[in-house]
């Protein structure tokens, strides 16, 4: 495989840690349902934010390493590439109802959503599954073993993107925290002028 | 009044006052012939492998009926404000969702109904596998199309640009699920393979949604 | 050998667009915080 093979060891981190990030959202969802904390709602958004992110980089970077590997850009039957895909879309519709949403409540909204989201991937990951052992592969299988060393690297990236993963979720959390108060504050002096 | 009673009162009222004003469903109806035929000369029926493709065909185009359909759930309450009223009274919010989710039901299934003959004569259908099958996977397909598309159409009234929001939540997280119809349909037109698991498959999407739906489905009516 | 340059360029193309969005965001409030001192 050569070279292209290093590919891997940005593609594989990331997908674990947008993985990861997805995880956190689902539980922050939940505790956001239970408990109507804004500390919980606040997270969700992030991670959702920062999992979209890494997952659009996984999204990128599968197809660049499967074209000189496999020949093809995508297989309709790899099961990582395709569950990845419907977690990715399935986020990014999550971002946008954020975004689009008119209500006071968003946040429950898109508590609603995450939760919906994650009780679809097993399923998701089911289907893709079934569906590839009726149909041919254009590839063949998982492709190789783990030696140690490249065990050791891939962890030492997954490590490193960890880092850059956190410290990007606490900035945009303290931005967020600050964009809400300034909201806030505005509604408030809106009201204040409105009543001079 | 009971919880069911509620829910085949509403259900009640939602039917007599579709068949009332029959413009809407004789629009729709229109628009999944329409459909039918918009498939029929893009994807070519002569060819080989047209029962190959016929259960994704079917599929997408019920996909796109049941998207107008569920799109005009809500359309009714919202004027008048009969949301309001409904968050205000003591019924139970389940009982709103199931019955919008049933007449849902009804009406895409009727859609369904006109649509498969046509299938069947543009495309000379015919099935190879055993065909009673086709009833299970046609309903439980309709139901994980329709318990989703009812919830997302709650949540869609609070957003902005409402009508693309409910087929940009929808589509997603329907995607095992319509791989589990398409593959059963497919399995049962081409007669190779069994449907067995897409069946199961598509039996236990319709649970968990379901349950998840009638969970949160308060939530959803709640926010204001 | 260009598909591993694309794939490092790629990676971090993405991430540097969502970092250029949040000091976009943060100009922001810093103007609104500005305006609200007033």
């Amino acid at each position: 495989m050569g070279d292209v093979q290093r590919i891997f060891y940005y593609h594989v981190p990331s997908a674990w840690t947008a993985f990861l990030l997805f995880l956190i959202n689902f539980v922050a969802s939940v505790v956001f349902l239970i408990r109507r904390d804004t500390k919980a709602d606040i997270l969700a958004l992030v991670t959702a934010e920062v999992g979209v992110v890494f997952c659009t980089v996984v999204m990128a970077t599968g197809p660049i390493w499967a074209r000189p590997v496999w020949g093809i850009w995508w297989a309709p039957t790899d099961i990582r590439l395709n569950s990845t895909l419907v977690l990715w879309l399935i986020y990014v519709s999550y971002l946008v109802l954020r975004r689009f949403s008119t209500s006071s409540k968003t946040a429950s909204l898109a508590a609603a959503l995450a939760v919906f989201g994650a009780l679809d991937v097993p399923l998701v990951y089911f289907s893709i599954w079934f569906f590839r052992t009726q149909h041919p592969s254009p590839v063949i299988g998982g492709g190789g073993y783990l030696y140690p060393a490249m065990a050791r690297a891939l962890l030492i990236n997954w490590a490193a993107f960890l880092c850059l993963a956190w410290l990007v979720c606490w900035t945009r959390y303290r931005l967020e925290v600050v964009t809400r108060e300034v909201e806030e504050a505005q509604a408030l002096e809106s009201l204040l002028e409105g009543s001079r | 009044m009971s919880f069911f009673g509620i829910t085949r009162t509403t259900l009640t009222k939602d039917v007599r006052l579709e068949w009332r004003s029959k413009d809407a469903i004789n629009a729709m109806l229109f628009f999944s012939l329409l459909v039918v035929v918009i498939f029929s000369f893009s994807f070519d029926p002569t060819a080989e492998e047209s029962r190959r493709i016929a259960g994704g065909l079917v599929w997408v185009a019920f996909l796109l009926a049941a998207i107008v359909a569920l799109n005009q759930t809500w359309a009714r309450e919202l004027r008048n404000q009969v949301l309001d009223a409904y968050r205000v009274s003591p019924a139970p919010a389940n009982a709103l969702f199931l019955a919008k989710a049933f007449g849902n039901f009804i009406f895409v299934t009727v859609l369904e109904a006109l649509m498969t003959p046509l299938f069947i004569v543009f495309y000379k259908l015919r099935a190879l596998g055993p065909t009673w099958e086709l009833l299970p996977i046609a309903a439980l397909g309709t139901w994980a199309l329709v318990v989703n598309g009812t919830f997302f159409a709650a949540i869609s009234l609070r957003t902005r640009s409402r009508e693309i929001m409910l087929p940009l939540l929808l589509f997603p997280i329907s995607i095992p699920a319509l791989l589990g119809m398409v593959n059963a349909t497919t399995a049962i037109l081409t007669g190779e393979g069994s449907a067995r698991f897409w069946i199961a498959l598509l039996v236990a999407y319709d649970v968990v949604f379901t349950i998840a739906c009638l969970l949160l489905f308060e939530t959803v009516l709640e926010a204001e | 050998m260009n598909y591993l340059y694309a794939a490092y360029v790629a990676t971090w193309v993405i991430h540097g667009t969502y970092l250029a969005i949040l000091v976009r965001k943060y100009s922001k409030i810093r103007q609104e915080m500005e305006s609200l001192k007033k």
